[in-house]
């Protein structure tokens, strides 16, 4: 039987991605954040998973606004790194876990989920980035992935109750699975960030703070902040954050923090990371 | 048209919803057609004729050539397309987001490593029903 057994949420900035891949973690402005990330490697390594499911949005890669699909799921073999504008990253090809990734997506549609399945979709730094942050450089990812795809780019993404629903539907259906296999499931962008306008460069610290508290003291909480309040509060781009609570909905209704970290600046965002495990045990 | 979304008291922030969906398609397919090598390099050796190929007003037209990033966003860029011929010129996002909010490159950064900008003052747009961002 296949269970999700943890939750990582991080920050997807493309600069991390950058930054592990000219080598440039250990200086002065980027120490402190990969010194943080450390922990995170170290536990999901002692955790092994047999696979994760990869929430994350497309940055006009795979889709652009001819086709915008809200909810996509990735069902192929593989998926190759995109060319996002200036080159793919220099990281290995993403493996898919087609078995799985196509009894979710047929249980989703018949729970009324109307997921969009994709066979070939390269996958840009929404994804890969929370690969390299939480398993460093390694030559193959140490497992398969399903990438889950939600807009964020054209208004309105899909509200933080309806992300928290699909991930409560995906922990059951993956229960559901007829194979053997402990998941875990990643919920990335965010934290608090505005990359356009007069604006840019908004951050809110308290906002990201209260936000990784609620997480395991009031998820529900968090399913009720709107849009606006998102954009308001923590920037045009933190409306990323709705990612998060696919990823919180998949756990157990008891959790516990394994571990945070928290950093500003990444480029232009305050970056995130925490660890849940189910009450229940990992 | 209904009454004004509500986002749309919040300053200096063009979010990206159907009106700017309509105004800006050709513009952000323009942008989207970056992420191939081969088009990145006819628009870097002749940007003018390489937007001949695409549907965009005089006006977009212009933002792009004279890279005015925040014009862009008023006539309906999407700054997740946008950013793309940022890549070309060789400049960061940080780059970009300087430049939009109208600072030097060195304020800015020095602006993100002192905490980034506080939400404290910049909730709301000063005057009720205040400029219009386009």
């Amino acid at each position: 039987m296949a269970k999700i057994v943890a939750g990582i949420a991080t920050s997807h900035v493309p600069a991390i991605g950058v930054a592990m891949d000219k080598g440039n973690t250990a200086t002065p402005y980027w120490e402190p954040l990969f010194r943080g990330y450390g922990p995170a490697r170290e536990w999901l390594a002692k955790l092994k998973p047999d696979a994760a499911i990869i929430v994350f949005n497309d940055h006009a890669s795979a889709f652009s606004l001819q086709l915008i699909p809200t909810f996509t799921i990735g069902v192929a073999e593989r998926f190759p790194i995109a060319d996002e504008g200036f080159g793919p990253r220099p990281v290995p090809e993403v493996r898919g876990y087609p078995d799985l990734a196509w009894h979710l997506a047929e249980s989703l549609i018949l729970d009324e989920f109307d997921m969009t399945i994709a066979n070939e979709m390269p996958v840009d730094h929404g994804l890969t980035v929370p690969l390299s942050v939480t398993c460093g450089q390694p030559a193959q990812w140490p497992f398969p992935v399903i990438p889950l795809c939600v807009n964020v780019v054209q208004y309105p993404p899909p509200t933080g109750m309806r992300c928290f629903k699909l991930g409560r539907a995906i922990r059951r259906i993956v229960g559901e699975f007829a194979g053997d296999a402990r998941v875990v499931i990643y919920g990335t962008g965010g934290m608090s960030h505005q990359l356009q306008g007069e604006r840019a460069g908004l951050i809110n610290r308290k906002f990201d703070t209260d936000f990784m508290d609620g997480l395991t003291r009031d998820p529900a909480a968090l399913t009720r902040i709107t849009h606006t309040e998102y954009m308001r509060e923590a920037g045009s781009e933190g409306v990323e954050m709705v990612m998060w609570h696919v990823m919180r909905g998949a756990l157990e209704d008891d959790v516990t923090e394994v571990y945070r970290h928290y950093h500003v600046p990444a480029s232009n965002t305050a970056a995130g990371l925490i660890i849940l495990e189910n009450g229940s045990g990992a | 048209m209904s009454t004004p979304p509500d986002y749309e008291s919040i300053p200096g922030t063009y979010v990206y919803d159907a009106r700017r969906g309509r105004q800006g398609y050709q513009l952000n397919m323009f942008c989207m057609s970056l992420n191939k090598p081969e088009n990145r390099a006819r628009f870097k050796a002749d940007p003018a004729a390489y937007l001949d190929g695409f549907s965009l007003s005089a006006e977009q037209r212009r933002t792009v050539l004279e890279r005015d990033w925040l014009g862009m966003l008023r006539v309906g860029g999407n700054i997740y397309y946008t950013i793309k011929i940022a890549f070309c010129d060789g400049l960061t996002f940080q780059d970009v987001a300087g430049m939009m909010s109208g600072v030097p490159k060195d304020v800015y950064a020095k602006m993100m490593l002192a905490g980034g900008r506080s939400p404290d003052g910049n909730r709301f747009k000063p005057a009720p029903g205040g400029t219009d961002h386009g």
